[in-house]
């Protein structure tokens, strides 16, 4: 005999658990928590060298990198001197919890204000997985086109900022912004949004702003 | 291609319930998944057939119900779906719309012997 039992069970609920396992331990340590994604090539690493070379004489900074097999990036974040950790998925297309987990005790997190975690290139698999961060954050970019909240809605859907990379050659692509803004705002409504460039510096401080008042409102609450 | 931690995940939860409710087999276990979540049944299922093996669970059946990801526009009402070109009112064409379904992702039930 047959019979159905509920569940009503998030299907990543173990992930999820975790997550929140990693958001209790940056609680604990003080130190606030930003997932950063995007697409290969949008700009990741050089968003993060701009915050950190910025923010590095008033904020703690780590940096946790996710990464398929080399060590590109984290050499270049290494290179800037500050707490750096590589997360190797072994060609894995995201970061999860687990991951996170096991790099977390390899940072001095009670040293530290910001710790940034850069995801794996990929504009899909890492809207699925919870890290346990404060905050999600994705990064666009002009060459990629301005039809990218159409066509890859969930992480659209998910993240807390927007941060629209490469600025600078806007006048090179058809990409049109209003476009671009009003499929964003459908999915996402009043989404935090920084077009800039990582090249020029235009339109930086907006985001620094907004990343220092994150990490200092987050301190504030004690 | 993250279908094998989804797939581990489903059955470790199918496994925990089923067990809590005394079942001595898994026969179907019923997936709702809305379409902003990016998942391939097939690839799922083809992981499935391989973990699930000397489990309570071996052979169950995945029943995928797919929830279309739908929008309602603000200034007439009408809930229309995405056709992934662009977010406007078929309607009135208002670009004044709200996301109302599509982000379901959840293991709904398992039917048990």
């Amino acid at each position: 005999m047959t019979r159905r039992v509920s569940v009503v069970e998030n299907i990543l609920s173990a992930n999820d658990r975790l997550a929140a396992d990693n958001r209790a331990r940056l609680d604990e340590a003080r130190v606030f928590a930003i997932n950063l994604m995007a697409s290969p090539g949008a700009g990741k690493t050089s968003l993060i060298t701009r915050t950190v070379e910025a923010l590095r004489d008033r904020l703690r900074i780590g940096v946790v990198d996710g990464d398929l097999a080399s060590t590109l990036d984290a050499d270049r974040v290494a290179a800037l001197g500050i707490p750096a950790v590589q997360v190797n998925t072994g060609g894995n297309c995201h970061l999860d919890a687990v991951m996170l987990q096991s790099a977390l005790p390899q940072l001095p997190l009670e040293e530290l204000d910001l710790l940034i975690v850069e995801n794996v290139g990929n504009l899909v698999c890492p809207a699925s997985f919870k890290l346990g961060v404060h905050k999600d954050v994705l990064i666009a970019s002009v060459p990629e086109g301005d039809d990218k909240p159409y066509k890859y809605p969930p992480m659209y859907r998910g993240v807390d900022a927007l941060v629209l990379n490469k600025i600078d050659v806007l006048g090179a692509f058809d990409f049109d912004v209003d476009y671009f803004r009003r499929g964003v705002e459908v999915l996402n409504p009043g989404l935090a949004f920084f077009p800039l460039s990582c090249k020029t510096g235009e339109g930086l401080s907006a985001w620094l702003d907004w990343v220092e008042g994150q990490v200092r409102s987050f301190k504030e609450q004690g | 291609m993250h279908e094998l931690p989804v797939t581990q995940s489903l059955l470790e939860i199918a496994l925990r319930h089923a067990e809590a409710a005394g079942a001595k087999r898994i026969v179907q276990l019923n997936l709702v998944i809305g379409q902003f979540s990016s998942i391939v049944d097939d690839s799922v299922q083809f992981y499935w057939d391989i973990i699930s093996r000397g489990t309570i669970a071996e052979g169950a059946r995945l029943h995928f119900e797919r929830t279309p990801g739908q929008l309602r526009c603000v200034a007439c009402g009408e809930v229309f779906s995405i056709d992934g070109k662009d977010y406007v009112c078929p309607m009135c064409e208002s670009t004044q719309v709200v996301v109302v379904s599509g982000d379901d992702f959840r293991l709904e039930s398992i039917e048990v012997e």
